[in-house]
């Protein structure tokens, strides 16, 4: 008669962790999903050829959970390897069945391999030291990184980039400052040839077609003068009058 | 000191790189190669015993003249000297994987560390402690990978043969074995009978 098939029971879950509830773990600690795995291990104390699928993919499940890792692809595939192993030994089984092999064969050989890596990583690494403390004569530092790649661009992107610079150039606010004196002498000059014209003329005349600020101020400061010299008399009949402009017979002109 | 030890002493002085026995050989055409090497054991052998603060070295190869390590520590605090940076657990990983395996292609390194490699091999091959070897025959002819001789100076050896052989190692490699049924529960690794 075949013997029933024995099942082995899972873990209970929570059983691993609530032994170790101050559990803290640092991804950057782990240099891959194998080296977190052996960590769990030897924080279990564990046989690697003889692990607790159950127990253990749980405890993966949780750092990474705990760890933020959703986005690791490569802890993710551990994840999803040790969830299928849990399955498969859940699946009944003979116990003297021939031919069964242990699902967990690959895992143990794959983790005992990384340990063999990192037996020898440790090697190197001490090797590494080692040498780093001798130094050759003229010692020269390595550069601490590469120099940027050389320049690539075609003549059309140069003038582009160019011509892109050319436009974020603001253009220079100038204000050129003129000194243009005022020529009441050339103002004065105009009032008499118009005082020999006309004994009488208004303040539009005396200033010419389109006059300019300095005209004005030219011809008002001319106009003043020759009142103040008597050449002139200005009148205005009202206040904001138009002003008249009148030779002033009474005192010839010097 | 015999003039040839004299004259390899004043070549590995002045030159910036590791030389090789046959480089040397160039200084005295008399010399034949086990000449090169007697003045070099020689030449050893003056530093060793009178207590000279640098040592000839030989590695990957070649020879030259390195401070002792007593004196690091000094150096490297008076800022003479800076200490070469350590390589990240993932390169010495890597490297360990290429050093044993070579030539390897980048699937390999990735099936044994369980993560992928394209970065740490870019890094590696930049530093130039490792190398381009050859190609697969394996679907899409992937690149085969191997240490460099920059990689035997980096780590102080003469060759490959340096590197501790596996049965040194504490973890062998054992193949993969069908469990007993019952493993779960026994304490006992059992492999089945072949």
């Amino acid at each position: 008669m075949e013997q029933p098939a024995a099942l082995t029971l899972p873990d209970p879950p929570t059983s691993a962790l609530g032994a170790s509830p101050a559990f803290v773990v640092e991804l950057e600690a782990f240099s891959g999903p194998l080296d977190l795995l052996l960590h769990l291990l030897r924080e279990e104390e564990l046989e690697i050829a003889d692990i607790p699928i159950a127990r253990i993919a749980d405890q993966f499940l949780l750092v990474i959970h705990d760890l933020g890792l959703n986005q690791a692809a490569d802890y993710l595939e551990m994840a999803g390897r040790l969830l299928r192993l849990k399955a498969q030994m859940l699946l009944p089984r003979r116990s003297e069945e021939d031919g069964w092999e242990d699902p967990r064969a690959e895992l143990v050989r794959r983790l005992l391999e990384y340990q063999q890596i990192r037996e020898v990583a440790l090697w190197i690494g001490r090797a590494a030291e080692r040498r780093a403390d001798q130094y050759a004569r003229g010692f020269l530092p390595p550069p601490p990184d590469l120099p940027p790649l050389p320049l690539q661009v075609d003549l059309v992107e140069l003038l582009q980039a160019v011509q892109r610079v050319i436009e974020g150039i603001p253009a220079p606010v100038l204000h050129r400052v003129v000194a243009r004196p005022l020529d009441v002498e050339g103002a004065t000059r105009r009032l008499f040839s118009l005082l020999e014209e006309k004994a009488e003329f208004g303040w539009y005349e005396a200033l010419g077609p389109a006059p300019t600020i300095t005209d004005v101020l030219s011809t008002l400061l001319a106009l003043l003068e020759l009142a103040r010299r008597g050449t002139v008399s200005l009148t205005q009949a009202a206040a904001f009058a138009p002003m008249v402009i009148r030779r002033d017979s009474s005192r010839p002109a010097d | 000191m015999t003039p040839l030890a004299q004259l390899i002493e004043a070549a590995l002085f002045a030159a910036a790189r590791p030389l090789t026995a046959e480089e040397l050989c160039v200084l005295d055409p008399d010399a034949s190669l086990a000449d090169v090497r007697t003045a070099l054991e020689q030449l050893r052998e003056v530093y060793d015993f009178s207590q000279h603060a640098i040592e000839l070295v030989e590695m990957a190869g070649g020879f030259q003249l390195l401070t002792r390590p007593a004196f690091a520590q000094a150096l490297e605090r008076a800022q003479f000297t800076v200490r070469a940076s350590k390589l990240t657990a993932a390169a010495l990983e890597t490297l360990s994987i290429i050093a044993y395996r070579q030539p390897v292609g980048r699937s390999e390194i990735e099936e044994i560390r369980g993560v992928s490699a394209g970065g740490v091999l870019r890094s590696l091959q930049e530093r130039g402690l490792i190398e381009v070897v050859g190609r697969s025959e394996a679907l899409g002819r992937p690149l085969l990978y191997g240490t460099s001789p920059m990689f035997l100076e980096l780590l102080g050896l003469k060759d490959l043969s340096d590197l501790p052989r596996a049965e040194e190692l504490s973890i062998a490699i054992q193949p993969a074995r069908p469990l007993t049924p019952d493993a779960e529960d026994a304490a006992a690794y059992v492999p089945a009978e072949s």
